[in-house]
């Protein structure tokens, strides 16, 4: 059957057409909000749902209770604690595996797996190559991630050295975890699949090599339905205490799952609070376009109007089209929000060791942004309905009175001598509708605040990485003990070719509790006047360690909620594991990691240990550098060696590949914004007076002198536009600065010049290019006609 | 007889190519004599405004000839053209054309800003009887008022040439008549050349030469040797 459009929908079809530019341009709003709608929301759906149904297949446990040792048969207590379904005890280690080719050691983690069958909890997933054989101590299975970076393959033999022996191992298969979906290697916050492994074993085989026969050092809990895990921690923890229990933590503590749990939770924010700005600005703009369709059609209108339509047929034609507009918009963002969040999928699995990982399209955000993208623009639209309703045939029909400047305020006699009459006319347009001009003002503002405090943000990492690895931490090693030491050892560092300078430093593991908040960290002992490894202020001038109180990181301080002069509580989780009440003595300055330091005699002296050390920062001579590696790789009391220059390579890896991404797609998104303001503002002004235009052409003017009353108009609100867009810009990037600031890192807003010369160049250019596409229509436009048609 | 301000030899306009081709200039032969007052007659799409566009220096003839004295207009270059406009002409549309951001004085000041040798923006709006009400916005003033406006806007410049179209297409007979008063005062104490288009036959009355325009070409010149006053004009 051939369906015929009506008369209306006809008229739309050529409307749309005929403001085609004007309605890409507030559809490409449109649709950047709702593409990011789409990709975040789907992103949180996809990376919750995917974390959700690994951890729930590979049964990953609720509560960690890592202890010294335990004798086996603790087991049936534990498993009877009220609210827990199930528990699993194993045994973990550090281990360093040596491979050849490498320089250094490499830092993993060995965790034992029951001899022959599967684990109650955290079970594993098989990759590649098969299981260890429980008969066969020397088998191991091995993190995927760190078999494909070194280009291993099942078969190979690895040597690693477990409790300060060496073992030959054969690599029988690859695995991944739901306990390894982030990891980092000890003491480091980003990843780097080479220098990070995890070693699974047989419980008889790792028992033998950590002394652990008939006994366990760490247990895992899940927990029934319902149960609280702090009940489980508190009963876990006292059931435990005597067998050297450093603190059981929940799965939310687990150092891998806070990382994707911060990431989700940033997606979750991004999504509430950017996209609603795309499509208010959207929104302001369709009122402008279509209202000012409105008052050229007016005697269009009156004549529907005079035929008999009805004021909600002649509205809802109107009507249509915001809701053509807006729906076009939003189904191009639906559609680049999914292409856009499987990109994004692909840069997370670099990242987040998933099996799989689908980009999940949430039907409701898909339902959300066309929701909301047809209310923001119906709000516009109803202000336009009420227009045409007041239109009746009769007024409408009738020329309409010029527009009345009256209230639009004259100048004082000083100003009179010095402005020209165009410049009146476009002072006079700006004051006219404050209104209007404000909004488009802000619209510009608005896509400039977001480029600007983009830009910031991202200078912020790079001051991070800055601060950190050149300010804080100005050593090129860090050495870490097996177990604390005498002074001694520090000494025999010292002695070895290419050492320049040495540093002790006395490491504990300890919960830091201020209330009810609380924090699974380590304390950093460091001597009184660090150079090697510094705690720096706010103004990233050196702190001296003074005895008796404890320095506190920004992030700490903010996630214990705690001040200097406050009193700490700090239960050490290594030795005899002393209480200690602390008073903080000041916060310091930290970007990366939330480190916690002592003047390392006054917390020996607490620790009832004098003159410990559990590690050494070195300076090197780069020239003898891997001569020195290989002495401190057949070092015994060497329990892992860090390389700053990797952990710096590692950090800028991930900067490029997913930030140095956003820094583009946000220079675009801001392009986009802008440039549907500035566009929109420059064609209603020139439609709206395009007889004025003309008239001056007549007149004499130039078509140069024409476009300054026009552009005048433009390059004012993009002028006004400036600093208010860097003013918003500046708030906007605290606000971001806080709310994705984390206790694994805090982002200090930076601001350069360059960032704001970047982002006011994107508005500049979006103007200039909208200026010039107007002012081509002006040049073209024939005068005749333009006079002839009556407003 | 006096030198002529504007002479043309054959003017042609057709707009569009092909069979949709419309032919709105047939070939247009005349000369306008300096300082009379000349009215072009005509119904409406007999040309009449096509070529005043073109005297006007606003549009380009096809083919054939145009001179303003002893200039070429057709020869100018779009630079030109505007400048020609600046210095020359002034024009009065049906629709006044006002700039509606700018007061009365203000919309005068407009042109006496970018000519030669301007009149003082008061003592033109004092002309057409307005210097009282030179601070008002074009929205504050009646049609009449605001065509007066558009007249001292145009003479203000001391153009050669006053153009105007159905000057009072918009106006009742009152203020229509007004307006008419305005331009005659102005060719006899100024000696402005004023070249009116209107289909008002009535109008001729005061006019010293007019113009029948029909379809594309001129049918007629007649010189009217006993002009009438406005007040005179049946409306």
């Amino acid at each position: 059957m051939m369906v015929h459009p009506g008369p209306l929908t006809r008229k739309l079809i050529r409307d749309l057409w005929r403001i085609k530019g004007q309605a890409a341009a507030i559809g490409a709003v449109i649709a950047v909000g709702v593409m990011m709608l789409v990709m975040m929301t789907g992103l949180v759906a996809s990376l919750g749902e995917t974390r959700r149904a690994y951890y729930e297949r590979y049964r990953l446990a609720d509560v960690f209770a890592p202890v010294a040792r335990a004798p086996q048969a603790v087991a049936a207590g534990l498993r009877q604690l009220p609210g827990v379904a199930a528990i699993q005890t194993r045994v973990a280690g550090s281990a360093l595996i040596d491979l050849d080719g490498t320089a250094l050691p490499i830092q993993a983690r060995a965790l034992s797996l029951p001899d022959y069958r599967s684990p109650a909890l955290n079970t594993v997933y098989l990759t590649d190559g098969r299981m260890f054989d429980g008969e066969r101590a020397g088998e191991v299975v091995i993190l995927r991630s760190f078999a494909l970076a070194h280009g291993l393959r099942p078969g190979d033999r690895i040597s690693a050295t477990m409790n300060g022996f060496r073992r030959e191992l054969t690599v029988v298969g690859f695995a991944q975890s739901p306990e390894f979906l982030y990891s980092t290697a000890p003491g480091e916050l980003v990843p780097d699949d080479a220098r990070f492994a995890v070693l699974w074993m047989s419980r008889t085989a790792l028992a033998a090599a950590y002394d652990m026969q008939g006994a366990f050092n760490e247990v895992l809990f899940a927990l029934a339905r319902g149960a609280e895990p702090e009940a489980v921690i508190a009963a876990a923890d006292r059931l435990l205490d005597r067998y050297g229990a450093t603190g059981a933590y929940a799965l939310s503590n687990l150092e891998s799952d806070r990382f994707i749990s911060e990431e989700i939770g940033g997606l979750r924010r991004s999504a509430g609070s950017v996209p609603p700005v795309f499509l208010a600005v959207a929104a302001f703009l369709l009122y402008i376009v279509i209202s000012r369709m409105v008052q050229s059609e007016r005697e269009e209108i009156g004549l529907m109007k005079a035929f008999g339509y009805t004021n909600m047929e002649v509205g809802g034609h109107y009507f249509r089209m915001i809701l053509a507009i807006a729906a076009g918009g939003a189904l191009a963002g639906c559609l680049l929000g999914i292409a856009v969040g499987r990109w994004m999928v692909d840069l997370y699995l670099i990242y987040y060791k998933f099996p799989f990982l689908v980009f999940r399209l949430d039907p409701a955000s898909f339902l959300v942004g066309f929701g909301v993208s047809i209310l923001a623009a119906s709000a516009g639209g109803l202000l336009v309905l009420r227009r045409v309703f007041a239109l009746t045939p009769a007024v409408a029909m009738r020329a309409a009175q010029p527009p009345d400047y009256s209230g639009s305020g004259r100048f004082g006699a000083a100003l009179d001598r010095v402005l020209d009459q165009p410049t009146r006319m476009v002072l006079r347009r700006l004051t006219r509708q404050p209104l209007r001009m404000g909004g488009a003002v802000l619209g510009v503002a608005a896509g400039l605040s977001v480029s600007v405090s983009m830009a910031s943000i991202l200078n912020s990492f790079d001051a991070m990485q800055a601060l950190t690895f050149d300010v804080i931490d100005r050593s090129d090693l860090n050495v870490s003990f097996t177990q604390p030491l005498e002074m001694h050892s520090i000494h025999e560092l010292k002695r070895l070719r290419g050492v320049i300078e040495v540093e002790p430093v006395r490491t504990v593991p300890a919960i830091l509790r201020n209330g009810r908040e609380r924090y699974h960290g380590a304390i950093f002992g460091l001597t009184a006047q660090p150079r090697l490894n510094r705690a720096v202020d706010a103004d990233e001038q050196p702190i001296d360690m003074r005895p008796g109180g404890v320095f506190l990181s920004v992030g700490l301080a903010r996630t214990l909620d705690i001040s200097a002069g406050e009193m700490l509580s700090v239960d050490v989780r290594e030795g005899r594991r002393p209480r200690l009440d602390l008073p903080v003595i000041a916060v310091a300055e930290s970007l990366l990691g939330s480190p916690a330091y002592m003047e390392m005699e006054g917390l020996n002296r607490a620790l009832k240990e004098p003159l410990r050390v559990s590690g050494a920062y070195l300076r090197v001579d780069a020239a003898q550098a891997e001569k020195l590696y290989q002495t401190l790789k057949d070092m015994p009391m060497v329990a892992g060696v860090s390389v700053k220059s990797d952990s710096l390579a590692a950090l800028q890896r991930v900067m490029d590949q997913g930030a140095g991404a956003m820094r583009y797609v946000m220079a675009l998104i801001a392009a986009v914004i802008t440039f549907g303001v500035i566009y929109n503002a420059a064609r209603v002004a020139q439609a709206e007076r395009a007889r004025d235009l003309a008239s001056l052409r007549v007149l004499g003017f130039t078509s140069g002198e024409v476009g300054f009353v026009l552009l005048g108009e433009l390059a004012a609100v993009t002028l006004l536009a400036l600093p208010l867009g860097a003013a918003l810009g500046y708030g906007l990037t605290f606000a971001i600065a806080a709310g994705f600031s984390t206790d694994i890192y805090q982002i200090r807003p930076v601001f350069s010049p360059e960032s704001y010369g970047q982002a006011m160049g994107v508005v500049l250019a979006a103007a200039l290019i909208s200026g010039w596409l107007v002012k081509r229509d002006i040049d073209r436009a024939d005068m005749v006609t333009a006079l002839k048609t009556r407003e | 007889m006096p030198d002529s301000t504007y002479t043309t030899r054959n003017l042609r306009k057709i707009y569009g190519e092909g069979p949709a081709a419309v032919q709105a200039l047939r070939g247009v032969s005349l000369e306008i004599p300096e300082g009379e007052i000349v009215v072009l007659l005509g119904p409406s799409g007999s040309g009449k405004s096509t070529l005043l566009n073109i005297l006007g220096g606003l549009d380009r003839g096809t083919d054939g000839e145009v001179f303003f004295r002893d200039r070429d207009l057709a020869a100018m270059s779009d630079k030109e053209l505007t400048r020609y406009r600046r210095d020359h002409v002034g024009f009065v549309f049906q629709f006044y054309n006002l700039m509606p951001s700018l007061t009365a004085r203000e919309n005068v000041e407009l042109v006496t800003e970018i000519s030669r040798d301007p009149m003082d923006p008061g003592a033109a709006l004092a002309l057409v009887g307005l210097d009282k009400r030179a601070d008002h916005f074009p929205a504050q003033l009646s049609g009449g008022e605001q065509q007066r406006v558009a007249i001292a806007r145009a003479l203000a410049k001391q153009p050669d040439v006053l153009f105007c179209d159905e000057p009072t297409g918009a106006l009742d007979s009152t203020t229509g008549r007004a307006v008419l008063h305005v331009l005659r005062e102005v060719n006899e104490k100024m000696g402005t050349t004023v070249l009116i288009v209107t289909h008002a036959a009535a109008q001729a009355g005061m006019a010293d030469r007019v113009i029948h325009f029909a379809d594309g070409d001129v049918r007629e010149v007649v010189v009217n040797t006993a002009k009438c006053s406005p007040d005179d004009i049946e409306w």
